[in-house]
């Protein structure tokens, strides 16, 4: 019983990451109806980012600040420069560019930090165990800081307005765009805050899994899988969805499939939600007139 | 169907009438183009225009669903593999001939791809590019999974022969130079056999689910059977290229199987021109020899370089290489 009471939080811990990169994946989703297939590596390259940092000597909440801060930036930039350009282009394109940017980033982090795997450092550490050894310390700090983000962007999009715009420009852009709303901004700052939550999804991970440079494409998959199954036009959908698909996995690999097939895990979740209710649990059903 | 709807649509891809006998000198020349590299190129060499006449056949498969029907498929690598494969076990542990499990691969990949193409009628193009990118990333575990280890040697992979050269030749060659003539050969005719399907009925119904779903639904266009057959066909198409890597290269293992070989195939499709039979051409050339000086630079390099060609190209020649060419012979025609 220990034993599955532990895979059960070990799984909440890990789905807390998964619900991170979800909630930035249905972000530009939201706003632009494209999913980013290069989410994963430019969180990749945020956390080699904060790693730099660290071991240049920098305390690690500085560097983690820093790194979100930089990160928010390298959305912004992408989306001006990259995306910008090729808005009204066909889905075969934007794949095109998102293709394309997994593969500069992935390939240039590769080439900059080198293939060899390095340890991330963990701010959270305890002597004692916590729980009676149910959770390590690590598992419950980062599960608090993907909380703590979680609730900062579910109040940064209800109270602030700011927010509101961004959900608007979201929504219906023309209107927005009637009413003042810099559309074409918003959609930026959407980039820049998923790369940014993407950051701190990477800076969490990384010290279970390791950092090298193809660490978040299970991630990534494991992240579609969450934001499908809760629908991936619904943001607190996607982290329920998120959390679900952790707990799932981490009960699936333990009890039924073992380690090996765990990305095949996300494969069948992904095909079985497409398959049996594609607008996943909380989504919207959109039916179109023609 | 009826015949009169379908005909205003024959009248867009008409071309210039072209007599017997040009057609005979482009057979001719192209047969003597494909055969020069024998005498002019070593062993090496000749392997790799071999392997890039592959990528061309997988590129092409990849044409035919995302191309020409607009199906963006992320995972095309997953046929390739499932081809070298069951080219590779049949060969290995039944001790076939190579040329008796072309039939075979080619059938398990239509089949495969029927199944993938099936759910994905239900999903937008975004999704099916999702579920494919998922299915290219978590092909190499299920290779590698005990279960069926027996069969595909797990993470050792299979070790198989190139097929011997008949003894019937009048010039005695190599191995590795009968390798490169079947290849062509079996290239040439899959190139002729989508050249066929593309030119005709069938080629222009696929293009027209592409551009205008619901108009070619109203025109009494089939389209879910034909988006499911479009991705049998394709997955047909890149397994049999499978095969024949898996015999040129003699080497099957899960590692060469990885999530990047959709991408360059991915690649190869946008640089040598989206819904091109002569661009998938450019594109297997393209992803076969690019890398290979781009290495010379850092592991990393082909890569990046590789991104940047691909935004590059999306950017500035969305058409490819094979439209740069057609708009280059519309300005001499115009001329």
């Amino acid at each position: 019983m220990d034993g599955l009471a532990h895979q059960v939080i070990a799984g909440i811990a890990t789905g807390g990451i998964y619900a991170s990169v979800a909630l930035a994946l249905v972000m530009i989703y939201q706003a632009t109806h494209h999913v980013n297939f290069a989410q994963g590596e430019m969180a990749t390259l945020s956390t080699f980012i904060a790693w730099s940092m660290v071991q240049a000597g920098m305390p690690y909440w500085v560097a983690f600040f820093g790194t979100v801060v930089v990160s928010f930036v390298i959305g912004v930039l992408v989306e001006r420069i990259l995306l910008r350009p090729v808005q009204n282009a066909p889905v075969l394109t934007h794949v095109g560019v998102f293709i394309g940017l997994l593969l500069i980033v992935g390939n240039l982090t590769g080439w900059v930090f080198g293939y060899t795997t390095k340890v991330f450092p963990t701010p959270f550490s305890s002597e004692k165990p916590i729980m009676g050894g149910l959770v390590s310390a690590h598992e419950l700090g980062s599960t608090a800081v993907t909380l703590v983000v979680l609730t900062l962007v579910f109040l940064f999009f209800r109270y602030t307005s700011l927010g509101l715009a961004m959900r608007a420009a979201a929504y219906n852009p023309r209107s927005a765009r009637l009413v003042g709303v810099r559309v074409g901004w918003m959609l930026a700052l959407g980039w820049g805050l998923a790369a940014a939550i993407g950051a701190v999804a990477g800076m969490m991970v990384a010290p279970v899994v390791f950092l090298d440079p193809t660490m978040m494409l299970g991630i990534l998959l494991y992240a579609f899988a969450g934001a499908l199954l809760g629908g991936i036009d619904n943001p607190s959908g996607a982290v329920i969805g998120g959390f679900a698909v952790g707990v799932l996995e981490n009960l699936a690999g333990a009890y039924v499939v073992g380690t090996e097939l765990k990305l095949t895990v996300a494969l069948a979740i992904i095909i079985g939600v497409l398959v049996v209710r594609p607008s996943g649990l909380f989504g919207r059903v959109v039916t179109s007139r023609v | 169907m009826s015949e009169n709807l379908v005909l205003p649509l024959s009248t867009a891809s008409a071309r210039p009438a072209t007599s017997a006998w040009q057609r005979l000198a482009f057979v001719l020349a192209g047969v003597a183009l494909a055969v020069l590299p024998l005498f002019l190129l070593e062993s090496f060499h000749l392997f790799q225009l071999t392997m890039a006449v592959i990528m061309a056949l997988a590129v092409l498969g990849l044409n035919i669903v995302s191309g020409y029907n607009g199906q963006i498929s992320l995972g095309h690598g997953a046929f390739f593999a499932v081809g070298a494969y069951v080219t590779a076990i049949l060969m290995s542990h039944l001790d076939w001939s190579f040329w008796a499990t072309l039939a075979p691969s080619a059938a398990i990949c239509g089949l495969v791809g029927y199944g993938v193409g099936f759910p994905a009628l239900r999903l937008g193009g975004l999704y099916l590019a999702l579920t494919t990118f998922s299915l290219a990333v978590a092909v190499p575990q299920i290779l590698k999974h005990k279960a069926i280890e027996d069969w595909t040697g797990g993470v050792q992979g299979l070790f198989i022969t190139k097929p011997e050269p008949p003894t019937w030749l009048p010039l005695a060659i190599t191995a590795d130079q009968w390798m490169y003539l079947v290849t062509v050969g079996i290239a040439a005719a899959c190139f002729l056999l989508a050249w066929n399907l593309i030119r005709g009925r069938i080629g222009r119904a696929l293009m027209a689910t592409r551009d205008h779903p619901t108009a070619a639904e109203a025109m009494g266009m089939d389209t879910a059977t034909l988006k499911t057959r479009a991705f049998a066909t394709s997955a047909m198409i890149t397994g049999i290229a499978g095969s024949l890597s898996a015999v040129a290269v003699e080497f099957v293992a899960p590692d060469s199987f990885t999530f990047g070989v959709s991408i360059t195939l991915f690649v190869g499709m946008v640089v040598g021109g989206v819904a091109s039979i002569l661009g998938s051409l450019f594109g297997g050339l393209f992803v076969l020899f690019v890398p290979n000086i781009a290495e010379a630079i850092s592991k990393a390099a082909p890569g990046v370089i590789y991104g940047i060609i691909l935004i590059a190209f999306l950017f500035i020649l969305p058409d490819g290489f094979a439209g740069l060419l057609r708009r280059i012979a519309a300005k001499l025609r115009g001329r």
